[in-house]
This record gives C-alpha cells, structure tokens and sequence, in this order.
C-alpha cells in the first residue's frame, strides 16, 4: 500500500471492529442531539415510539425513520438545523429541486422549496478534510494545478472541491462556470492545468471545443479529471478519458449530506470509499424500504454523524447504487460503493443542474395560450447537454399577429423555465394534437443524449 | 484499551448514566466534560467498580470488567484518582503511597516498591520532602499530588481522573495539568473528567460532551473548543440571548 496516497492514514485504514465502535458512538451522541435541538426529530422519533435508549447497536439504526427531501423542503429555510443561526457560517442551498407532482415556484414566492444546508466552523473543517482525502485518493498532490468549473454560487459543489484541493495543497483555479468554455481552455493551456474538476459534460463540451479553439492536446498539461454532479455512462467516461488524454475519477457527495466529499474512487477506480468515519450507510429497497443484501442495487440511505449544523439521520437519497464490502488493496477500510446508477424519482440532470419534469409542466401551466400537453427532450450538441421542451399552444389562442404571439409565448415559457430552473432551454411550440398520446399519460422525457 | 457501550447506572431509583458509548485507545488522553450533575462522577465510579452498572459492556483490553470488584480492576491497570482526593488524613504520605500499591503485595518484593516511590517522587518533588508528613496537614494542592501519586503507585495503564483541579488554586491547577502532560507523555492512557473544560481539553486529545446522562457531543478537542455549544456552557465564553 502506498501510504502517500492516503490523506489521512490512521482513520482511513482503521480496523473495521474499531470503526464500528466510533460509528456507534458518534451515532448515539448525533442522536441525542438531534433529539434535543431539532423539533422535526423530535417529532419523527415520538411518532414512530422511537425510545434512543433502545438503540443499543449499529443495527438498531434500521429502527428509525427515514428523512426525505420533502421533509428537507417543509423545512425551509431553517427548521433543520440543529445550531442556532449564529454558530452558522456557511449556507448552501440544492439546485431547487422539487417533489413529484407539485407546482414549482421560485424562491420568493412560497411553495416547494430548495433545501437549505448550514455549516458550523467544525462542519467546514471536516468538509475540507472530506474533500482532501478524496482528492489525495484521487491522486492530487501539491505538484498539481487544479482547475474548477463548477458552480460557484448557492450551490455547494465549487466550494467543496476548492477547499479540500487547498488543503491539499494544490494550486487551485476557481475557473467555475462564469467562465465560458473558450477561456476555460486557455486558462487551461496557459496555467498549465493538471486536474480539472467539472461535471463530465462540461469536460466533454471542453473536449469538442478545443479543436474550435486551435487547442491541441500537446499543448495541455491535464492528466486527472475528477467528475461529480452527473450520472455518467461507461462510454463517456472512456470517451473523456481518451478525448482528454486523462484518468478519470468519480465522486460523490449530494449537497444535503455535505457535497462533494461523501465518496470518491481511489487510484485503483474500482467503486467509490464512502467516508463511513462521518456517515452511516445503507442500501435499501426503494419500495418496501427493507435492507437489500451487500452487492445489490437498491436506493443509498446516508446519516451523517459528524455534523453539527444540519445533521441528518437515514437520508434517502433517491440514488441508485450498490455496495461492495470487500477490502480494496488500496488500504482504506471504507466500504464502497458503485457510481450512481439512476434515480429513484423522475429527477432529470442536465448539466449538473437537477429538475423534475413537474416543475416545467408547473411553469407552463402559468404561461396563457399553451397546452398542458408537452414533452422535454435531451440530447446533446457537440458535447454540449440541451434541454428542448416541445409544448402545443392551446386551441383557443386568438390573436391577430399569431406569428407574433407565438413568438413571445416562446421566448416568455424559455425565460420563465430559466428564472425557476436556472436551466436554458429552448421551448418548441406545436399545433394542438400533435404530440401523441400514449395510454396511461404522454412520454414525457426523451432522452437522447449518448451513453 | 478502554470500550463502553450503552452504559446505565445511577443511584436507587434514580437513573444517573442513560445509555453511554465511548472508547479510549492506548496512548490517549479523553476528557469527559459536563456540568455538575450531569454523571461524570457516575460514570469513573461504574468503570472503577466502586458502583454497579446496570446494564451495558465495559472492556479493558477487550475483556469485560463489568460486575468486577473494585480491587481486581485496579489489579488488571485500571486506577481511579477519586474526586475530593479521598487520602487518609492521618497516615503519612509515604504510607498513603504504600498503600496504593496494595494489590502489587504478592507480586512484587520491596525493591520493586522502592522504584516506584522514587518514580512518584521524581514527578512530585514535594511528597518526597513531606514523606513522613501526616497528609492530612498537606495543602489541597499537595493532597491531589498525593492522591494522583498514590493511584501510579499501582502501576496502572489506564489512569482515570475525576475533576483533579476541583479546590485547587489555579497556580497549581497548572502545576497538576503540566503532570498529566508529563504521564501522557510517559506513555499513560488517560481519562479525564473535568467541569473545567479548559484546561481538559488542552491536555486531551479527545473529548466527550456529556449532559444529563448522555453523551450529545464528541471530537477531536481542538473542535470541542471551537465548537460555540461548548464554548458558551463550559468555556465560559459569555452567552448572549439569541435573536432568531
């Protein structure tokens, strides 16, 4: 084993038997407070006659509630959280994601709401050394330049990357996304970039543009990419590793967790360690919600028994993976698990921005003059993801500049959907009746994207 | 070294220790914190075996010592300095160390004992120069010298403290602090319990937050002092009232 892989080597390698008693530990005391501090806890715990007391072991964990996202959602914005506000120092929020089957709105005006996450000055800490092992398992040293085109906003994933990679004790560009794909690449060619860390259609948008850019791979530096946001299939990682010329590692960390950080693939690339020091894990079926042997599919289930501020006990998190409990010959003793493999729910990634295709039928349904008959399709264009909505305008619409109407119509759903979604989209509109109708509801998501 | 899960204990009726989970490795110096009351006392007394659990496991050295007798556990190299020193008012300081190496009396000869006295006596100049004082006219600073003298002297591996800067002038809450420092550094596994949460965790390298009989809270110390929950209850940081 090379112990300069490992970030940290004594809690990375720890004796399973030794882990399991820290695991239990950190999970009595995480529950105990969230009994006391978070009232939704406290209520889910009573409901179900949770006694803690009773918890006697890391099996028993089986025995308490779930948490889902729309509990996360009534929480908005701050019910979850198990500090006061001013111990907070940090706040993140998901991409806005909302529930199945209800009207999205945007921030200010009520509804389904993002999920709102806050870290104490500890939760940072361990984020950071989170993110640092991951990028250490990865294979980033201090030698590297890494480069981040991610989001750099409300959403957690930037940050995440940034401050394990100075932990590290890389030379990190916070490129984000502002930056347009053009000068990503120059600032790639000319910082003389060795990691890049982005979703893997990003990379693949980079990839097709650097032709346009008279950008040969000889004049680049890059050799390790490191992808998160975005399922991916087989054939793009390896059409990004040879487009590229990198090895390619896949991370793992939804924001409501903590972000990027929860798991990554070491240098072997053979599943991704969860850090199991910080979070519980559980693989459960995702309709009778009963434990699914190690090895098969099932939806991942986190509780988080390190974090102060927003701490969650047995997390559905609507991914489908699988667990491996096989010792890696990498040394870590942290199980794995498979990249991401779906979605429990019918939530659509587009260029590592979720969305559900309710919250565009919700959108539409306030634009006058179009049908409630619409259809997303995604595909890609030269590397890029796009989102198309076809919708029929209504039979009804009367105007005397139909051209002219129709346009705006267009122009005003786009913009609507972009001002919710933060997504650009382009909004087709159809004559009435021409999309077809299938039993038991319309096909409402093409997906065409490779892979 | 040391391995409690869901420990219970507590007095008649009433119920002290709810349920506690905690581990030191060898090596380690822990500190258990909490205010008064909340069973930091309960809980060194059920692992010394001074007080019976009522239900739980407790490991040394991966075997249980749950149920043991209080002098067998001191004779496996768990010792327990007790809060309030407890030394014998009227024997010696000499004879209250001989004493503490009572469960050594079959094993080991006088040259043997003689060795550890001069240990002792090397970390804590003073009971060298009062070896034939009666302890009891000892200052209370002395008396705790004494009392953590006296439970070395049973050669332990695992060194359990129960609030040893309780009555103490904070002069010599340092003076002590810096032994514990000093036995940490010797290699002694140590567990702390303290109301002074300070000077716990600049010693530890763990703690535990404990309140009414459950741990809520635990880290490394350095995030135990970050974190504002402890800063406000233990450290004395002043507490404002919250506009939320």
């Amino acid at each position: 084993m090379d112990q300069a892989s490992l970030y940290n080597p004594k809690c990375e390698t720890i004796p399973r038997d030794e882990l399991r008693q820290l695991q239990f530990e950190r999970l009595q005391s995480t529950l105990n407070r969230v009994y006391r501090n978070v009232a939704f806890y406290k209520a889910a715990f009573d409901s179900h006659r949770v006694n803690l007391e009773r918890i006697t072991d890391l099996q028993a964990l089986q025995e308490l509630p779930f948490t889902t996202k729309e509990d996360l959602q009534r929480s908005y914005p701050y019910d979850m959280f198990a500090v006061p506000l001013r111990d907070i120092v940090r706040i993140h929020t998901t991409s806005g994601t909302s529930g199945k089957g209800t009207p999205p709105h945007d921030m200010a005006t009520g509804g389904p709401k993002p999920i709102v996450v806050g870290y104490t000055q500890n939760d940072l800490r361990n984020w950071r050394e989170c993110a640092a092992r991951l990028l250490t398992a990865a294979g980033v040293t201090q030698h590297d330049v890494v480069q981040i085109a991610l989001h750099y906003s409300l959403f957690a994933e930037g940050f995440g990357f940034h401050q394990g990679a100075e932990r590290v004790g890389a030379s990190v560009i916070p490129a984000s996304l502002a930056t347009g794909v053009a000068k990503q690449i120059v600032v790639m060619r000319d910082f003389k970039t060795t990691v890049l860390v982005s979703t893997p259609s990003h990379a693949l948008n980079i990839a097709v543009s650097l032709d346009e850019a008279q950008v040969s791979l000889e004049r680049l530096s890059l050799r390790l990419g490191l992808f998160s946001g975005e399922r991916w299939s087989d054939p793009l990682r390896r059409q990004l590793e040879e487009r590229l010329r990198i090895n390619s590692i896949d991370t793992y960390g939804p924001t409501e967790v903590m972000g990027p950080g929860v798991a990554g693939e070491c240098h072997l690339r053979h599943g991704l360690h969860i850090n199991e020091d910080q979070f519980l894990v559980e693989v459960v079926d995702p309709k009778t919600h009963a434990p699914v042997p190690d090895g098969h599919e099932g939806e991942l289930v986190l509780t988080t028994i390190m974090k102060e501020g927003f701490p969650l006990i047995r997390y559905r998190t609507g991914d489908i993976t699988r667990l491996n409990p096989e010792p890696c010959p990498c040394g870590r003793t942290f199980l794995r698990m498979a990249p991401v493999c779906g979605r429990t729910d019918d939530l659509v990634l587009v260029r590592g921005v979720g969305f559900f295709p309710s919250q565009i039928e919700g959108i539409l349904a306030e634009c006058d003059g179009v049908s409630p008959y619409f259809q997303i399709i995604l595909d890609q264009e030269g590397g890029v993801e796009t989102v198309q909505i076809r919708v029929e305008i209504a039979d009804d619409i009367q105007s005397l500049d139909k051209v002219k109407a129709i346009e705006t119509l267009r122009l005003e759903a786009a913009r609507r959907i972009q001002t919710v979604l933060d997504i650009e989209t382009k909004v087709i509109l159809l004559e009435p009746g021409s999309l077809r109708r299938l039993p038991g509801g319309a096909e409402r998501v093409v997906d065409r994207r490779p892979g | 070294m040391l391995k409690i899960r869901n420990l219970e204990a507590g007095y008649g009726p009433l119920r002290v220790l709810k349920g506690i989970s905690l581990h030191v490795s060898p090596g380690e110096a822990v500190a258990v914190i909490g205010a008064n009351g909340a069973g930091k006392t309960t809980l060194l007394k059920t692992i010394a075996g001074v007080l019976k659990a009522r239900s739980g496991e407790i490991a040394f050295d991966k075997q249980s010592i749950l149920g043991r007798q209080a002098e067998r556990i001191v004779g496996l190299g768990c010792s327990l300095v007790p809060e309030g020193r407890h030394v014998f008012p009227t024997m010696t300081v000499r004879e209250n160390l001989l004493l503490g190496a009572f469960c050594r009396r079959r094993t080991n000869k006088g040259k043997d004992l003689d060795d550890s006295l001069e240990q002792v006596y090397n970390l804590f100049g003073i009971l060298k120069e009062r070896s034939s004082q009666l302890a009891g006219t000892l200052s209370g600073g002395q008396q705790q010298m004494l009392a953590i003298a006296r439970a070395l002297m049973s050669r332990p591996r695992l060194l359990m403290m129960d609030e040893p800067s309780l009555g103490v002038a904070p002069l010599v809450v340092r003076d002590i602090y810096e032994t514990i420092v000093t036995l940490k550094r010797n290699g002694l596994t140590i567990l702390l319990v303290e109301q002074n949460a300070r000077a716990a965790l600049a010693v530890a390298d763990r703690g535990y937050v404990i309140e009414t009989g459950q741990i809520v809270l635990q880290g490394p110390s350095r995030q135990l002092s970050d974190n504002p929950e402890v800063q406000r209850a233990y450290l004395g940081k002043e507490y404002r009232s919250i506009d939320e």
